[in-house]
């Protein structure tokens, strides 16, 4: 396949080469559409694209730094690694500057409730964050299995005034949560707004999650002439869902020289079957209203993921990213829970900067690389959130209870 | 004439509505479905619908999703719910059948495939829950030149230009949704929906059938007064959940024929 030079995706109807799409319920179609043209309409309005802008700034934080990691560098001893630091943002990663612009779109469309729901708790905080902000009520779904995994998180959304519903069903993880919200949706869709906290799901979400996202790597390439006198060799973010990644890749599309890599979770590794790996080891399907990558099982059935982080813990990957690994132009690789631990204590004790387990994954495929290149080599790695939350698994793997 | 023409069609000429429950092939068991399936026929039902369990199911409630686990955790697959549709021909050759479920298991076996085996196996029309008419041009042509009726969704909040959409990509039945929820939900509003139907019908130029939240012989009636079939799901899975295992076939016999007789009784002509 080959990728136009111009890169206008998806097209019309929500398709990114054969992904992407609109497959849900018809219960959900007026829905849909009306959040479609909503968006069409504010991302054309220049006052609410600079009301976005205005709280990203003055409520969040940017630009976010980049930050050029040293020590870390001359321990790996070759290529250059920057850090682009989403973890300085306010709630600590990524995940706000996506819910800031839905909770924009939300308050335009005049609906009083956001539903959203959540892996790590990261998405989940973020959408409790902006509800408090806005007054808007906020209810968070969120697997039962995560809710044990990441207790101050489900403390911290409960804080911001947000209901945390523990989802029971299935494995009781991410893509529960996300079935029990599209539920809520379908029955309070008068008055509710589902904040979806990746680049899948149905069309517009795909398109919409990382054009809020995208100013990510947009500020990356304004500051890494500055940083590093030019832009970089590699682009390397962790793929769950992959909206940091999308983020941090998509102004990047156009940099013919610029190599996009996204890493995946191979949890205990890729041949035990205990992964998240879609990109790496999945096939095509439909879940959660797209088209893309999935981990099933021959007969079509989802199968259960495993990774040491809650975010990356899905079956499944945005759209763009599939069309993005069919046509070349970005590639995926995945990374091990023992790897990525590694990562996370090497960048704790070398730079004094705790990421994300996530994140820990993008860093263990850049310590991997940073070996292998020469020292005038530049990679930049999304530092998409930070570790506090990750506290209380790293401290159970060491065997030491709080 | 298809098998579900040919039922709407007798069903017009006596006056009476069409009966269509819904069971999860597999639950409780795989050996338990085909003796289910004939007890709902000996019960009164014109039309079954078979669940064909998925491991996300999305656009259901807990009680079809306890049904899905159930049958999965059994080992159910698309190939044995096949077998079981085989199997239940063996026995009723005028029944239609219908499979109820999602897009994913019906890709991961190929459309082409699944169409194929899917009417060699005698089963008359397929439901796929998330595949709106936009996404399956191609699988709903493809059923269409099998002898496979894709029937669709229409919601209370599906706009007049959805109604063709749905009538020109689908054919057999319309299945329109009572609600706003998931399956199994508890609020009906029927005023809603005997206003609804007429118009739906008249546009759409096929049957109608009504479901989600219809849990007794009286809604069934009411919505009987305006629509050409009654689509009884949760209410029935409960039936069997809550039954001792040799019971069940026998308790969703008895409560289907409740329904039966309610809607026979239902006055008033189709136009």
């Amino acid at each position: 396949m080959q990728m136009a030079d111009s890169p206008a995706m998806p097209d019309a109807s929500g398709h990114f080469g054969p992904y992407g799409g609109v497959f849900v319920a018809e219960t959900l179609i007026p829905a849909i559409e009306e959040l479609r043209q909503a968006y069409e309409t504010c991302r054309n309005d220049p006052e609410f694209m600079a009301e976005f802008r205005y709280e990203l700034k003055h409520y969040v934080g940017r630009p976010s730094p980049i930050y050029h990691a040293k020590r870390w560098s001359e321990l790996l001893g070759g290529a250059q690694i920057y850090l682009k630091r989403e973890d300085l943002n306010h709630t600590g990663a990524h995940k706000v500057n996506n819910c800031i612009g839905q909770a924009l779109l939300a308050r335009k469309m005049g609906k009083p409730r956001v539903i959203a729901e959540t892996g790590a708790g990261q998405h989940g905080v973020a959408t409790a964050t902006v509800a408090a902000r806005y007054g808007m009520e906020c209810v968070v779904y969120m697997g039962a299995e995560d809710v044990r995994r990441q207790a101050a998180n489900v403390y911290r959304m409960k804080l911001l005034g947000a209901t945390v519903v523990p989802v029971e069903s299935g494995s009781r993880t991410l893509k529960d949560a996300l079935n029990e919200a599209m539920r809520d949706w379908v029955t309070n869709v008068h008055n509710t707004f589902y904040i979806i906290g990746t680049v899948a799901g149905p069309h517009p979400y795909p398109m919409m999650v990382r054009d809020f996202q995208s100013v990510i790597g947009e500020e990356c390439i304004e500051q890494m002439p500055e940083m590093a006198g030019r832009q970089p060799d590699y682009v390397i973010a962790c793929v769950g869902g992959g909206s940091n990644a999308m983020g941090i890749f998509h102004p990047y599309l156009g940099h013919r020289d610029v190599r996009l890599v996204g890493v995946e979770a191979a949890g205990e590794g890729i041949e035990t079957g205990r992964h998240s790996a879609s990109l790496t080891a999945g096939r095509p399907g439909v879940l959660h209203g797209n088209r893309t990558y999935l981990l099933q099982n021959e007969d079509g059935q989802i199968i259960e993921t495993h990774s040491i982080s809650a975010g990356l813990d899905y079956p499944g990957v945005g759209p763009e990213h599939a069309w993005l690994k069919d046509c070349g132009r970005a590639e995926y690789v995945s990374v091990t829970d023992s790897e990525a631990l590694q990562a996370f204590h090497d960048l704790c004790r070398y730079e004094g900067i705790i990421p994300a387990l996530e994140t820990s994954h993008a860093l263990a495929h850049a310590a991997r690389l940073a070996p292998t290149l020469a020292n005038d080599r530049v990679l930049l790695v999304n530092l998409s959130g930070r570790g506090d939350k990750d506290m209380h698994t790293v401290a159970e793997l060491s065997g030491i209870q709080f | 004439m298809s098998r579900i023409d040919s039922v709407f069609q007798q069903r017009r000429t006596e006056g009476r509505r069409a009966l269509i429950p819904f069971v999860t092939a597999g639950d409780p068991s795989a050996d338990m479905t085909v003796p289910i399936m004939q007890a709902l026929v000996r019960g009164g039902a014109d039309i079954i619908e078979l669940g064909v369990p998925f491991s996300d199911p999305m656009a259901d409630g807990p009680t079809i999703q306890r049904a899905s686990e159930r049958a999965l955790a059994g080992g159910m697959s698309m190939r044995k719910v096949l077998g079981i549709v085989r199997s239940f021909r063996e026995s009723d050759a005028e029944t239609p059948v219908v499979l109820m479920g999602y897009a994913n298991p019906i890709e991961a076996m190929g459309t082409e495939a699944f169409v194929e085996q899917a009417v060699a196996a005698g089963v008359d029309g397929v439901l796929v829950v998330d595949y709106p008419p936009e996404e399956c041009r191609t699988f709903a042509s493809a059923a269409r030149q099998g002898g496979l009726d894709p029937i669709f969704l229409l919601a209370p909040t599906s706009s007049d230009e959805r109604f063709d959409d749905v009538a020109q990509a689908g054919s057999g039945y319309i299945y329109y949704v009572s609600l706003k929820g998931v399956t199994g939900s508890a609020t009906l509003d029927l005023d809603e929906v005997c206003a609804r139907i007429p118009r739906i019908r008249e546009r759409v130029g096929m049957p109608v059938g009504v479901g989600f939240g219809i849990r007794d012989a009286q809604t069934a009636a009411r919505i009987g007064a305006v629509a050409d079939a009654v689509v009884i799901g949760s209410r029935i899975i409960e039936e069997i959940e809550n039954s001792p295992r040799e019971e069940a076939a026998a308790r969703v016999e008895s409560f289907i024929r409740g329904i039966r007789e309610a809607l026979d009784a239902t006055e008033g002509v189709l136009k």
